[in-house]
């Protein structure tokens, strides 16, 4: 287990700012987060995680918080424990317990992430979702010490599914990975054609049969075997590719058999974030992220930011480092949290999601934002995107 | 999109894409100019306000968006963000004479009530500097919140606010001392500030909070919050941006961004009075000179809405260059 502490901000104390403020000592605010290793197995060479993904995001938010933190007498630090494999997540909780640290960020499978939430069930301990993307943590395991960043398998697809109904791409060719991810997200697509009236004409599964994704050659074998893989469908209008194990979707652009356009897991891909995202301000995210980190933001460093500025947001309103103050406010009317999406972000109350705009994103650049114009919904349009409350199996424990 | 400004129109355009049309001219007088920042167009549109038309358009740099004019109406002071540089353009020839050095990414500025300074808030460095117009040098910066944006002097000149819209608050700097002496947190995404005429209040907008706060000079604290409602907007639509108060300070009009409406707020009593239907996506607004209209700047339909303040009504879209930003008008 290796253990790395940031302290960003005690330098910024010397300076002089409100000399009323100065009298006190700051008030603390510690914070952990629990990471594991991203896989590495990914189709594209620009896609390899970098060894500060995701945390690089909250590192940059606790810049940001710092910033506000001077004038407020607040410093803020992350003491980031990235775990190796068959390292036990629930040392890592202890070992921030003992720190005295109850503000948590967690980039953790799902398994992982619901053992940590369980095994500080009775302390007052609050833990940020920053990569799960599972309903299940939203919905029959929803737990209430947990908020989440990170947008579901629905609420991606949803996203998609508003976009491609109003551009009438209303037939769809579904492919799905043989993994149990994929198959979440599968099932999420097949519920936005359920939801938003699409159909899906034809189901496939893509099998994994293993091997690396790099070689000196690859691209002579794809050019042959995605043609194969998607002959003989029936008409359709868009092929959804669901491969959250990044096996196949990104070969499907260009060499489908049919000449159609690809969206999903590959070609257009509903997301949080993209390091092309640059409407509502975010330019000026995207370039502090590229000062401190050398590369684009990806979704994984954008949510963890969200986590960190949500933290910052807490305690820079109650002046508070308390978990049950700040647990209050964070469930209170008055919470949002602005984060370059075009409105203020706040909680779904009856499972603590993050309410958000999806960006639809080619990796080149933002195709379109949903919601889209004309999905309304009597509470907040936003809530056009994923299990709405009336559906929800969620009951805050 | 673009406005439509005849009866046939008249009810889709109203209904649809949020443009006002014409509904009577203005009387003639004294032509002023208005100059518009266009963020996309990297370009200054010129109105004549007589003619109501655009007059000229000027090749700026690159996303130009803040806009001031000297005191003397001579010079065009113009934040081009991308080119890390304010452009100073004469008014008469409208060719570049220079540029102001004005750190990175500059996206709005203020003159001090002397003409002298240009303050101007740089979005990427968390600082506001000072920049001597004659010298064109840099005097001083002061450093403040994460993402610097509004900017406003007190009518005696001896304060500066700065709000920083990540942190989320109005920082006042003394220009004597050059350092901050409150901060006041207001709501999310704090992007405009704009000083009462008696100077006892500070009247700041919040984007993404939705919200106006009025700040007391006196104690550096919030005395009230102003929000907007309008029937069948969400509430996260209405994004108050710019400000500007009408010439006899009785009235604030409040640009609310994707609302596509302007609201007339009463000084004295903080209430909406109306909510005037312009352009999509409503920036910002400048008073013509003798505090007959507004200009308003609507980012998404590429036009101006003009105001006329005696009527309450818009009489004019003017269709100008592409994602027009910033306003001013000189005589």
């Amino acid at each position: 287990m290796r253990f790395w502490t940031l302290i960003v901000a005690a330098l910024f104390l010397a300076s002089a700012w409100t000399p009323a403020a100065h009298a006190a000592d700051p008030l603390q605010i510690k914070t952990g987060f629990i990471r594991q290793t991203h896989s590495r197995e990914t189709i594209s060479i620009l896609d390899i995680p970098a060894k500060d993904d995701g945390i690089a995001g909250a590192q940059l938010a606790a810049e940001d918080n710092n910033t506000t933190g001077k004038f407020l007498n607040q410093v803020y630090t992350i003491d980031d424990i990235h775990l190796k494999d068959g390292d036990d997540p629930i040392a890592a909780l202890n070992t921030l317990l003992g720190k005295g640290i109850s503000l948590i960020m967690l980039d953790l499978p799902a398994d992982q992430m619901l053992a940590v939430a369980d095994a500080a069930k009775d302390k007052d301990v609050i833990f940020f979702n920053t990569s799960a993307p599972e309903d299940s943590l939203r919905e029959e395991n929803c737990r209430a010490n947990v908020f989440h960043i990170a947008p579901t398998y629905s609420m991606l697809a949803d996203g998609l599914a508003e976009y491609l109904i109003w551009k009438r791409w209303n037939k769809w060719f579904l492919i799905q990975g043989s993994h149990p991810e994929d198959k979440l997200f599968g099932d999420a697509i097949r519920r936005s054609a359920k939801k938003f009236g699409a159909k899906i004409v034809d189901d496939r599964t893509y099998e994994d049969t293993g091997g690396g994704r790099r070689s000196d050659s690859g691209s002579v074998q794809t050019q042959k075997l995605i043609p194969v893989a998607t002959q003989n469908a029936p008409a359709y209008d868009v092929l959804v590719a669901a491969d959250e194990s990044d096996v196949f979707a990104g070969y499907l652009p260009y060499r489908t058999y049919d000449a159609r356009p690809v969206a999903g897991s590959g070609g257009l891909k509903p997301t949080s974030w993209d390091p092309s995202h640059e409407q509502w301000g975010a330019a000026q995210l995207q370039n502090r992220f590229f000062k401190l980190a050398s590369r684009g933001m990806n979704a994984r460093d954008n949510q963890a930011w969200v986590a960190m500025r949500v933290i910052g947001e807490a305690a820079s309103r109650t002046k508070s480092n308390d978990p049950k103050v700040l647990k209050a406010f964070l469930t209170g009317p008055d919470f949002s949290v602005a984060a370059f999406k075009s409105q203020r972000l706040t909680w779904r109350s009856w499972n603590q999601q993050l309410r958000q705009p999806i960006l639809l994103g080619d990796g080149r650049m933002i195709v379109s934002v949903s919601p889209q114009e004309g999905f309304l919904h009597q509470f907040s349009e936003l809530d056009t995107l994923g299990y709405d409350q009336p559906e929800t199996k969620c009951k805050l424990k | 999109m673009m406005c439509l400004d005849r009866g046939f129109f008249f009810r889709r355009a109203l209904l649809l894409t949020g443009c006002a049309v014409a509904l009577a001219a203005p009387t003639p007088g004294i032509a002023f100019t208005a100059y518009i920042s266009n963020e996309k167009g990297n370009s200054i549109s010129v109105i004549d306000t007589d003619k109501l038309a655009v007059v000229n358009t000027v090749k700026v740099g690159q996303r130009p968006r803040g806009i001031e004019l000297s005191k003397d109406g001579k010079e065009l002071f113009i934040c081009a963000g991308d080119d890390d540089t304010i452009n100073i353009i004469d008014t008469k020839t409208f060719q570049n004479i220079g540029d102001l050095p004005s750190g990175a990414d500059p996206e709005l500025l203020i003159l001090s009530p002397d003409g002298k300074l240009v303050y101007v808030s740089n979005e990427n460095d968390n600082l506001v500097t000072a920049i001597d117009v004659a010298t064109r040098k840099e005097v001083f910066d002061v450093p403040v919140g994460v993402e610097p944006e509004g900017m406003a002097v007190s009518p005696d000149g001896k304060t500066l606010v700065n709000t920083s819209e990540t942190t989320n608050m109005a920082h006042f700097i003394d220009l004597d001392k050059r350092e901050i002496v409150a901060n006041v947190l207001v709501d999310a995404r704090p992007r405009f500030a704009v000083f009462t005429p008696d100077a006892k209040e500070l009247w700041v907008s919040a984007e993404v909070g939705g919200s106006i706060s009025v700040i007391d000079i006196a104690t550096h604290t919030i005395k009230q919050k102003i929000t907007f409602e309008v029937p069948g907007l969400d509430k996260e639509a209405i994004q108050p941006v710019g400000l500007a108060f009408t010439a006899d300070g009785k009235k604030l009009y409040a640009a609310l961004g994707p609302a596509n409406r302007v609201a007339v707020i009463d000084t004295a009593t903080k209430k909406v009075e109306k909510y005037l239907l312009v352009g999509q996506r409503v920036w910002h607004l400048a008073l013509t000179p003798d505090g007959k209209y507004f200009y308003t700047t609507n980012g998404v339909s590429n036009d101006v809405s003009v105001i006329d303040v005696a009527n309450l009504k818009v009489i004019k879209s003017i269709q100008v260059g592409s994602f027009p930003w910033g306003v001013v008008i000189g005589k």
